[in-house]
Order: C-alpha cells, then structure tokens, then sequence
C-alpha cells in the first residue's frame, strides 16, 4: 500500500516536471568511460582523451536532446516541415552520440588488455578475409588517412551475409547508411579533434598508434554475438 | 629542350696529343666554372669531337670509351631533371606571430606550414604524373577537376591551395572592425544591418557539420551579397560565384586555439582578424562582371 503511494507520489512529479517522459521521450547522458582518460597514453594522450569525451561527446548529446524534444513538438503539432528540417540536425548529433559510445568500448588501456590481437572465430574470420590481423590494420590505415575532411573508419560485419567489410562513413553519419545490415565492430574517429592536439595534421600517425589500445576482447563479443 | 639548359653538357679539353688553343683554353674554363657551378665534377669534353653526337642526342650516359685515360664519367651526362612545381606555395603577406593573440603563431605554422604546404606538394605530385591537367591558372584548374559535382582526385588538392590563399588573404594583424564604402552599403541593402549580418555569419559557422568553409560572395545571378557554406574542399568559384571572405572551420584551423569553442573563434574572426580592405578589393574587382547598379550620385 505505502509502495502504491510512493509509486503514484513518482508518477505525480514525473507528470509535473517532465510531461515528456510520460510521452515516452528518453533523454540521453554522457556514458562514463571505464578508464581513466590518461589510461590510454601514450596512443592518445589525456588532454584529447578529456576534451573528446567532456566536451564533444557532450555537445552531440546535448544538441541530440534539444533537437529531439524540437522534432517531438514538431510531430506533436503536425508540422511536418519542421519535422523533416530537423533530420540532419537528428543524424549529425544523434550519429554522433552513437559513434563515440561505440568508440569508447573500442578502447582500452595497454594493461586491460587493448591491442592484444583476436584470437577465436573473429580472428579466424579475419585472417579468411584479410589475410591476417596486419593486412586488415594496413587497409583500415589507408582508408582512414584517405577520408577527405571529417569522418570515421570502420571494421563491421554484415549480419545477413556474414561477412567482414571495412567501411569509411563521412561526418558523424552511422554505418547503417552505408548499408541496413551492417553491424559496427571496431569504429576509429578520423575527425581531427580525435588526434589534433597530439598528432597535428599526420593522421596516418594516429591510426598506427591507435591500434595498441583497440579493446579486441569487445570486438569478438559482438562478432560472436552477431555471428555465432 | 628544356634539359640543355639545366644540364650544361661540359666539353673537354682535347686529347693529350694535341695542342690546346689559347681559344679552347678559355672555352674550358669558362666550362669548367660552368660545370662546377651545377655541381658536376666531371671532365669537361669537346663538343666537336665526333663520337660527342651521341653523347648530345641520347638521355642517357654514353658507354663508349675516348681515347686511353680518357673514360667519361656517368654524371657528366645526367637525366633531365623532373618538373615538379607546377603551383607554388604563398606565405600569408603578414609574419606568422602578426594575428596573435587571435590566432597564434604555432596555428599559423602548422596550418601554413603542413597542411596548406600538404595541399601544395600533393597537388604537384598529381600533376606530375601526367600532363593532361597542365597549364591551367588555379582558378580554371577548381572548376575543371570539380566535373560537375563528381571531382577528380585532384579537385580536393587544388581547390584546397586556392582555399587557404584566399583565407590567409581574408585575414589581417588588426582586422575586424566594420566594412566601409560600398561594401558596406551592400552588406546594409542586403542583410538589413551589419550587427544582423555578422549574426547571420556566425550563426552560419557554428551550424556547419563535419569541416567546411563559410563564404561571404557575391551571386552573380542575384546580384546580391550572401553567405553561403561549402563542406571540406568545396569553393563557391565551382558555381560561379565571386568569393569575398571566407572564414576555415575545418578542426584544424581553430583546435590548437580554441579546442572545441567554435563560437568564440568565429566571434574572434569578425572582431579582430576579418580584412575588410581585402573584402573591399575583392568586390571592387567583382563589380567588373557583376552589375549591382548604378552608384547614386547626388545632384546639386
């Protein structure tokens, strides 16, 4: 009975302070890293490590959240143009957050494990693709330094016909535009923020580094879980 | 041939048999000096030597031997030397320390200095493959690699050197401040005010996505100012239009700066680094080919 009460007093507030979480829109927060920002030095260093996650991570979430509270009244109002002229806003800060949430499991530091090669079905698809571990890296490097301007470099796996694919999306778009079945495994941001500080304009510098802190335990997790 | 010029073919001295001329004397060390000034160390050998026609004609170092004592040096006859600087990199006209503490001087080198120099050594690296792109000013090379909206490889190299030219050229130690003259009279007919042009433009800056340019041109078919935005290497030459400022919002033009506060560089840009005078040029010369009217002149 005192649960009932507390539960109604809840939903009370809730109805007073935030009508839209009773429509059902969810509002997004920075997700935490679970390393120190300094833990992946020297790959990346600390400052960037900070700027990246405090700073842009947080604008896209915070530009994602305004945006979709505009399209919810838009759609609410049944302003259809309005609704429509906020999809790149959607898509550039909404990609965004999803890109660097998949970005931060990518990593890890040396000690946990980061850049330790994959072993198990992952590895053994990789080198039936690729050849070996390295020939993926070389071409994953080449296309990442071969972004024009801002973008992301990805390993991801076909989930219908089961195959790995290496694909460059441009901006903040999500692979899924590249192709409906793809499934992000390894995400790498070539946007300059992700290495300007430390690397200045020698991109190709920060893709040989990066991948002595890629976490390829995660990566096999979702391999296996997509291909099992 | 381009090569005989830069590739002095030293002549020698004749064979130790014979006599040497006070005349061929003074040819030899004028040749001598000659050939020491390219940085050959070779003999230098008498063009009139028959067996020399060879040695004139081909590209490469003639095997034949001259008389006992006498063996020609590979490096008398060298290849020709490879073309390789086809456009040039131009230094911004003020020192790189002029724009602090606006933009620094460490910006100024590492964006002039790798990446606009980059841009440059890529651009004569594509057109030194083949010379199919050969002769054309900067500004014909941007529209032709462009192809209608399906760039050649080259496009982003060339359009990216004319970028940063006109930017280094958009800026000035002590900018800001407000247009005047005739640019200004535009800027007022065609955003209402300065204050809401100067809104508009960094509004425009701060709303671009990925890395791209804002413009300020001139529309030739409108014939009015606007401010327009392009992404990555994309100028508004492409469509025709007269470029009068642009301000870089690529990452690495403010990031050693101002890291993520892309607001406060642009306001910085308009306050105290925009060249109005250069956007006053720029226009000047744009009213050569479009036609915004007639001035007013006041009668008595």
């Amino acid at each position: 009975m005192a649960l009932r009460t507390l539960a109604t007093r809840k939903t009370l507030g809730a109805l007073s302070r935030f009508p839209q979480q009773l429509r059902g829109l969810q509002t997004f927060t920075l997700p935490d890293l679970p390393y120190d920002y300094g833990a992946l030095e020297p790959a990346i260093s600390g400052d960037i490590m900070q700027l990246h996650h405090q700073k842009h991570h947080q604008t896209y979430i915070t530009n994602y959240n305004k945006a979709l509270e505009q399209l919810d009244d838009a759609i609410a109002k049944g302003d259809a143009s309005t609704a429509v002229k906020l999809q790149s806003a959607i898509k550039f800060n909404g990609g965004g957050h999803v890109n660097h949430s998949i970005f931060w499991k990518n990593l890890a530091p040396t000690k946990e494990g980061g850049g330790e090669p994959p072993h198990g079905s992952l590895g053994w698809a990789i080198d039936q693709s690729y050849g070996s571990v390295g020939k993926l890296i070389a071409k994953m490097n080449a296309e990442g330094a071969a972004v024009q301007g801002s973008g992301w470099v990805w390993l991801a796996v076909d989930k219908e016909l089961k195959r790995l694919v290496v694909e460059t999306t441009a901006n903040q778009d999500p692979l899924v535009t590249k192709g409906p079945s793809l499934v992000p495994l390894i995400g790498i941001d070539v946007w300059e923020h992700a290495y300007y500080l430390q690397y200045k304009n020698v991109r190709p510098d920060y893709l040989k580094s990066i991948w002595k802190v890629i976490n390829w335990k995660y990566v096999s997790e979702i391999y296996e879980k997509e291909c099992p | 041939m381009s090569w005989s010029s830069s590739n002095y073919l030293c002549i020698s001295s004749s064979s130790s048999s014979s006599v040497i001329s006070s005349n061929e004397l003074a040819r030899f060390d004028r040749c001598r000096l000659a050939c020491e000034s390219e940085g050959h160390r070779g003999k230098c050998q008498d063009l009139n030597r028959p067996t020399n026609i060879f040695a004139y004609n081909s590209l490469k170092p003639p095997s034949f031997k001259f008389d006992k004592g006498q063996r020609r040096k590979d490096h008398v006859l060298k290849k020709p030397r490879n073309i390789s600087a086809y456009y040039s990199l131009k230094p911004p006209s003020y020192k790189f320390d002029a724009l602090e503490p606006y933009m620094s001087k460490r910006t100024l080198e590492v964006h002039w200095g790798k990446h606009h120099r980059g841009y440059v050594e890529s651009l004569n690296k594509y057109l030194e493959k083949d010379d199919i792109l050969y002769g054309y000013t900067l500004d014909e090379l941007i529209r032709v690699t462009y192809n209608n909206g399906n760039p050649l490889p080259e496009f982003n190299a060339a359009a990216q050197v004319w970028n940063h030219d006109f930017f280094w050229e958009s800026m000035q130690p002590g900018g800001g401040n407000l247009p005047i003259l005739g640019l200004l009279q535009q800027i007022e007919k065609d955003f209402g005010s300065f204050s809401s042009f100067r809104e508009e433009f960094i509004e425009t800056a701060l709303t671009l996505f990925g890395s791209g340019w804002v413009w300020l041109v001139l529309k030739r078919n409108e014939k009015r100012l606007a401010i327009t935005t392009t992404t990555n290497a994309v100028t508004p030459l492409v469509w025709d239009d007269i470029p009068l400022l642009s301000l870089d919002m690529w990452e690495h033009a403010y990031y050693l700066d101002y890291k993520n506060d892309k607001a406060r560089y642009a306001n910085v840009f308009m306050d105290h680094l925009v060249s109005w005078n250069a956007a006053l040029a720029r226009m000047a010369r744009a009213q050569t080919f479009v036609n915004l009217g007639e001035p007013k002149i006041l009668v008595a």
